[in-house]
């Protein structure tokens, strides 16, 4: 069959050719005798077939179709239709307006400038973002790229191209233990160099990958082409991103190698955590590994490499369960109307939440009216975050990164709920009777707001036995 | 045309029943009964009854291991298998043993091979429960029956053997609920799980709806009263391990 603008293929009006890659062309389309679009514009992905293509495409092509259909949220083409593979194998979907990290890579370097780092973190937390959406759904894309982000104008990413995607419920057809490297060698995880598929932190360090590129303007570890050359990543440090480009800031170096440690164990433990970092650059730890401006020396590579050897990469469990098991807390800590026995009570339930999650990360927060025309801004808020760092000392935060953040807004539920929204909290602690409002039954106070608006699970902790309210009870005839 | 597939269903009338109504109410339009109508449970009767009303409809419906001891017993009762065949003969009458021996061991539906065991010697009983067997059991039904692809029971788990990128058979393990895409193209291996005695410590039935028309495989685990099968094995003097395995699904 000839594809041009005007060919109709099982109920769809081919437009204008997108794209014609080595795997398959894009095409817009439409549906045929001018029923309506499905409120989104779509677009026809057709693989490439017979003459020199392999099996091998195909088999990316079913694993895109199978992955798609069940992906949902804003962070993945929305899926329209799939043709019979062995009779017209394609794939109708929406079409994304918005333009690839690819291009803002190319643009840097036609421009011979390096993006400012607050861009770099902005494009890095919404790529962050979308892979966890896709990690909470049980799938990992495994193979993230500039190429294969698209960026749209409200600033969020969508995640193209599941042709080498993975997903919990499915059979991986791309299973293999004959040839076990798969996906695109610059941004492939050291795990994905022996053969291990299904990890949400290979794609972290795919993103780390992107940072850096974004950052220095190379690749950290090229593009190599051999087996030995990709074997690289499981022991060789890449330069460090300062030693590239004096701009890069420490915060953004230590994120960036976070993410290309070659242990999995050693990096972010969730893509939402990465996202957490890059929202807050002055809350990121910055180590010795964010300072170095020096490359490793051959000697301690020599030593990682002897070590390399005989590395053993353990398959990860569900990523669903993988992900919800380094969850964000949220502690909410009231500035005013509270009482010792309050914060106490709130520590101890932070202290038991974290406890029993090794790799949780802690975020502090405390909401405080927006300030008025008289007020110290600046010295407001060194003042509540030195209030909360008080509070967080009584906690063991040992293994456990931990930022503390003073929002301004009169409305605390709605900073609370906004807050924990935007950072993917997995559980907000939080007095029951604290910021600001004792417990009155004719107005919905700021915990009976928070828990039934949030988009997590929610503790509420009771400072004391509610007296009060039992002697009511046993008063009662 | 959506096909429901259950196997092992072992005399348990409840799950049988379970698992029934949960592919009609999925939109199953034909039945398949993969062997082991009987043994272990309670109901061999109204099991078999209800077989041959399928079959009177329609269903396919083939015999396995324990439908021929329970046709055949026996003589020993030292193992508990031994005693519940025994039982089982006992119970029944004549023309659910002449429907019972006259069960066919495969069929076809569609471009897939049924067999309650492996299409490997079908009246061996050797069990498909890993990939080399599943191999085995995939070239059988390519040489003697012309069928890329195969379901089968036996196994009391559910599994799905597909080709890898290596073209070497993988195991994959389902998840309960989920439609699994089945390209017509490719050869796979799908054992349904046990209706009436799972054992992979879940004690829900177990059986699949495959949807021929979209390609799909759907693996599904229903409720069932399991603690009413296991005081009916109580009440029939049936060995009190045939009762735990069923409330604890092992």
């Amino acid at each position: 069959m000839k594809l041009e603008a005007g060919t109709v293929i099982d109920g769809f009006v081919l437009g204008p050719r997108l794209h014609a890659g080595a795997m398959a062309q894009l095409h817009r389309v439409a549906y045929e005798s001018g029923r309506p679009d499905p409120g989104f514009p779509m677009v026809m992905k057709i693989p490439r077939m017979g003459g020199g293509e392999g099996a091998e495409n195909l088999v990316g092509f079913e694993v895109e179709q199978q992955v798609l259909q069940a992906l949902e949220g804003p962070h993945v083409p929305r899926f329209v239709a799939a043709g019979d593979l062995a009779r017209l194998p394609f794939l109708v979907m929406e079409y994304v307006e918005g333009r690839t990290l690819q291009s803002l890579v190319d643009e840097a370097q036609a421009n011979r400038r390096r993006p400012a780092p607050e861009d770099i973190a902005r494009w890095g937390r919404a790529v962050a973002l979308a892979a966890h959406s896709l990690h909470q759904q049980n799938a990992v894309h495994q193979d993230l790229k500039p190429a294969n982000v698209m960026l749209k104008a409200d600033g969020s990413a969508v995640l193209i191209d599941f042709g080498l995607s993975w997903h919990a419920h499915y059979p991986d057809l791309l299973a293999s233990e004959l040839r076990p490297a798969i996906g695109s060698p610059a941004w492939m995880a050291p795990e994905q160099v022996v053969g291990v598929r299904g990890d949400p932190r290979s794609d972290v360090f795919a993103i780390g990958v992107m940072l850096y590129e974004l950052a220095t303007g190379e690749l950290p570890f090229g593009a190599p082409a051999t087996p030995g050359g990709l074997r690289q990543r499981l022991w060789m440090d890449p330069p460090p991103p300062r030693a590239l480009n004096a701009d890069c800031p420490p915060w953004l170096q230590e994120v960036i190698l976070h993410c290309l440690e070659p242990e999995a164990a050693q990096r972010p433990p969730s893509a939402a955590h990465l996202a957490f970092d890059l929202g807050h650059p002055a809350q990121v730890q910055v180590g010795p590994r964010g300072e170095r401006t020096r490359r490793t020396s051959w000697t301690r590579h020599l030593r990682r490499w002897v070590r390399a050897a005989g590395l053993q990469y353990q398959p990860s469990p569900l990523p669903s369960e993988r992900v919800g098991e380094v969850p964000i807390v949220m502690a909410a800590v009231p500035h005013h109307d509270t009482t010792d026995a309050g914060l106490y009570a709130l520590r101890q339930a932070v202290k038991r939440s974290l406890g029993i999650r090794p790799g949780a990360r802690l975020a502090c927060v405390t909401v405080i009216a927006p300030p008025g025309a008289q007020d110290d801004e600046a010295a407001l808020h060194r003042h509540h975050a030195e209030q909360l760092r008080q509070w967080a000392r009584g906690l063991d935060v040992e293994g456990h990164q931990v930022s503390f953040q003073v929002l301004q807004s009169d409305d605390v539920a709605q900073a609370l709920l906004a807050y924990a929204r935007a950072n993917h909290a997995s559980l907000m602690v939080l007095g029951a009777a604290t910021h600001g409002l004792a417990l009155q039954r004719w107005i919905p106070t700021v915990p009976a707001r928070v828990a039934a608006e949030a988009p997590c699970s929610v503790l509420l902790v009771k400072d004391a036995p509610p007296l009060a309210l039992l002697r009511d009870a046993q008063a009662a005839p | 045309m959506t096909l429901a597939l259950l196997s092992d269903v072992h005399a348990n009338l409840r799950a049988l029943r379970a698992c029934l109504g949960h592919a009609r109410e999925h939109g199953a339009t034909r039945f398949a009964l993969l062997g082991d109508l009987v043994g272990y449970g309670p109901e061999p009767v109204e099991v078999v009854e209800e077989a041959m009303a399928l079959a009177r409809d329609g269903a396919v419906v083939l015999g396995g291991n324990h439908d021929a001891a329970a046709c055949t017993p026996p003589q020993g009762e030292r193992t508990a298998e031994e005693l519940s065949a025994r039982w089982t003969h006992a119970r029944l009458a004549d023309t659910h043993r002449v429907f019972l021996a006259a069960l066919p061991l495969t069929a076809r539906a569609g471009d897939a091979l049924l067999v309650h065991a492996s299409a490997h010697e079908p009246a061996r009983w050797e069990y498909v429960d890993r990939a080399p067997l599943a191999q085995r059991c995939l070239d059988a039904a390519q040489a003697q029956w012309g069928a890329r692809q195969v379901f089968c029971g036996h196994v009391h788990e559910q599994h799905l053997y597909y080709r890898g990128a290596d073209g070497r058979l993988a195991d994959f393990k389902p998840a309960p609920g989920v439609a699994v895409p089945i390209a017509a193209h490719r050869s796979w291996l799908a054992v349904v799980g046990s209706a009436g005695q799972p054992r992979d410590g879940d004690p829900r039935a177990m059986y699949a709806l495959l949807d021929a028309a979209h390609g799909r495989l759907t693996f599904h685990r229903v409720p069932y009263d399991f603690a009413g099968t296991a005081a009916a094995i109580r009440a029939a003097g049936l060995p009190e391990a045939f009762a735990q395995r069923l409330e604890q699904g092992r």
